[in-house]
């Protein structure tokens, strides 16, 4: 049987999700190619339509556009932006940006879930980025959220998975997919994600900084599909120190 | 509010501490901060350790910054770069912001003794109608940009806010980013500019030393040094977007007054933590063929370090490389430090519908002249991205 994962009724094969930003638009079509990506992300704001060197001419047929509400300050911004990207054409899926912040761009959980309970009502795949914390992924989910996108490190850090243990305790608590969204520096840190049973993995600034950004587009391919099938096989034990070999409990007389 | 003053009445004599009448006071003590930073910086202090350590650091602190622009680490700006060059890949990729100026009018009602446009400065003084300035964007959006910085000279009263905040509505139709180089405004003033469309505001301070800033600046609403200072703050609290700063490096001791302007962006992001900030980094160029050595002029390896520590004490922050650069400069500063390059750069005015027949003369004389296609071929040739429009207007 095929492993997919279902975002808003749709089926997905590939676990990596790409990012369009940060490089040369010329490279994304070879960049999705060697990913294998069927989703990739692309910042409304950067996609205006007539500009020369659109955007979304360079990105290959078949591959769903995962727009995101990035310049979006607050729920109103986001829902308005989300709103324009319909319109121009870049379907349901949304990806929720919204950030009040400029030098650690780290999202606003409460707008957040605002602006998922609006889209969601109209009908938008809503994917909200967010700081990993149950209790906010929790009133996404009730929001209509489809999936839930916590950081890894802050964008662009490309520090790996600094909030580790609370993406762990979204993938154990909340039913939907757990998307690990930014500070992913290397291949090995999106294994590790998805060992830890992620639904799948965006990643931007890692290849767009890359030497050879279709190579280390496909390393990540490689390193997601490794973590994914370890997490399918069921990860053996790991023992935080040495376990003596006389037991403790060898004086129990039954 | 209150009418502000007219700038006739803002003389040599008048005290250039001191608000005048109308002027919007802000709360907070951003700019006694900034002073005292710009007071206390000890440029001479620094070791190369202090640099080496500043370098090996995540976050820079003001501390590092200071090491940063000081004469200990100029032999240090290879590193720098290379440093700076990481930031800047990490925040921005290799995306390269392209623009360009538009002036709709030159009278100013300043004295500043350094500047072209100044009042006393007998130049062909003129302003573009609403129907010129329609002619002006749609010439200019027809190279692609989506980006537009509308200029005017400091005139309250032949370049009013009305006037420019039609400008901004006509500039609306044509482009996706609208930012302003204006005299400074009241933040009442701001928002009704913000509302016409404007999310970013440049101010230059051109010194943060209220004494040498008074000898340069001898009359009209400039004068006014802490109005100036505080036009940021304002610009924000009437709802713009983001904040340009930048001094003119080589009016004063250049490394106090970039220690200055940096210190005055991370204070006020500190205040203001959703305020996209800029840089721009113009100089006044050493004259060539000097015999005498001059410590405080401003050469490349000098610009090319502040612009180094201003990447790395904020590496979230737009940097801007002005056309007062050759194209050289500017290809090796965008692939170090630089996210913002202007392109089809006239300083005139009217210039873009009719080449050579200007209506105002231009403020200064550009080193750059390459036009959009130039420009962008040029970033594409550097392995990096022209961006045309990396914003949308959201109201």
């Amino acid at each position: 049987m095929t492993d997919t994962f279902i975002l808003g009724g749709h089926e997905f094969t590939s676990r990596f999700i790409l990012g369009s930003g940060k490089y040369s638009l010329d490279l994304i079509k070879a960049a999705v190619e060697y990913a294998g990506a069927q989703i990739v992300t692309l910042a409304l704001r950067r996609a205006t339509l007539g500009s020369i060197d659109n955007i979304l001419d360079y990105i290959p047929e078949g591959v769903t556009l995962l727009p995101n509400t990035s310049g979006a300050r607050n729920a109103e911004e986001a829902v308005r932006i989300a709103r324009l990207a319909r319109e121009v054409g870049c379907g349901d899926f949304i990806k929720i940006e919204c950030i009040h912040e400029s030098k650690y761009l780290l999202p606003d959980n409460y707008e957040t879930i605002k602006a998922t309970e609006i889209l969601a009502k109209e009908g938008f795949i809503v994917m909200p980025y967010m700081y990993p914390d149950l209790n906010a992924a929790r009133d996404l989910v009730n929001a209509g959220a489809a999936a839930v996108m916590p950081l890894g490190a802050p964008i662009g850090t490309n520090k790996g998975l600094v909030t580790k243990e609370f993406i762990q305790i979204l993938v154990d608590e909340i039913d939907l997919p757990i998307i690990v969204d930014a500070g992913i520096g290397k291949p090995s840190q999106a294994c590790e994600a998805m060992e830890m049973g992620c639904a799948a993995v965006m990643s931007n600034t890692a290849i767009a900084t890359a030497g050879d950004i279709p190579a280390m587009a496909g390393a990540f391919k490689q390193a997601i599909e490794a973590g994914r099938t370890a997490y399918l096989a069921g990860m053996g034990r790991i023992l935080e120190k040495a376990s003596a070999s006389s037991p403790l409990t060898g004086f129990l007389a039954d | 509010m209150n009418e502000i003053i007219n700038a006739k009445y803002i003389t040599r004599e008048t005290n250039h501490m001191e608000y005048q009448q109308g002027m919007e006071i802000v709360p907070g003590n951003i700019i006694d901060q900034v002073l005292e930073a710009r007071e206390s910086y000890d440029e001479t202090k620094y070791t190369a350790a202090d640099v080496i350590r500043a370098l090996s650091k995540d976050v820079l602190m003001p501390e590092d910054f200071a090491a940063l622009l000081s004469p200990a680490a100029q032999p240090y700006v290879e590193q720098m770069a290379k440093r700076a060059q990481q930031e800047t890949r990490k925040h921005f990729g290799n995306s390269v912001m392209m623009f360009t100026p538009c002036y709709i009018a030159n009278y100013c009602e300043n004295y500043c003794i350094y500047c072209g446009f100044n009042c006393h400065n007998k130049i062909r003084r003129g302003k573009l109608t609403m129907e010129e300035v329609d002619r002006e964007m749609a010439a200019i959006a027809k190279s692609g940009l989506k980006e537009i910085l509308i200029l005017t000279g400091e005139s309250r009263s032949m370049s009013p806010v009305e006037y420019i905040g039609e400008a901004c509505q006509v500039a609306r139709k044509y482009f996706t980013v609208i930012g302003v180089e204006i005299y400074p405004l009241n933040s009442d003033e701001y928002r009704y500019l913000h509302e016409c469309g404007v999310d970013y505001v440049t101010v230059f301070q051109e010194t943060y030393n209220p004494d040498k800033y008074e000898t340069l600046h001898l009359g009209g609403h400039k004068r006014i040094f802490p109005y100036r200072l505080n036009a940021q703050e304002r610009a924000l609290m009437g709802g713009m977007r983001g904040v340009g700063f930048a001094a003119l490096l080589g009016l004063d001791d250049f490394r106090k007054d970039a220690f200055a302007t940096g210190m005055h962006a991370y204070l006020i992001q500190k205040k203001y933590p959703h305020a996209e900030i800029a840089f721009s980094c113009p100089r006044l160029r050493p004259i060539i063929n000097n015999d005498k050595i001059n410590p405080k002029d401003v050469h490349e390896t000098q610009l090319t370090q502040i612009v180094c520590a201003y990447r790395l004490f904020m590496p979230f922050a737009s940097i801007t490389i002005s056309t007062r650069e050759r194209a050289g400069f500017r290809n090796g500063i965008i692939n170090i430090a630089a996210t913002k390059i202007s392109a089809g750069v006239s300083t005139g005015i009217g210039e873009h519908i009719d080449e050579g027949e200007s209506k105002g003369d231009p403020q200064f004389i550009i080193d750059d002249g390459r036009d959009v296609d130039e420009v962008r071929q040029a970033i594409v040739d550097q392995g990096l991205q022209p961006v045309f429009s990396d914003y949308m207007y959201v109201g």
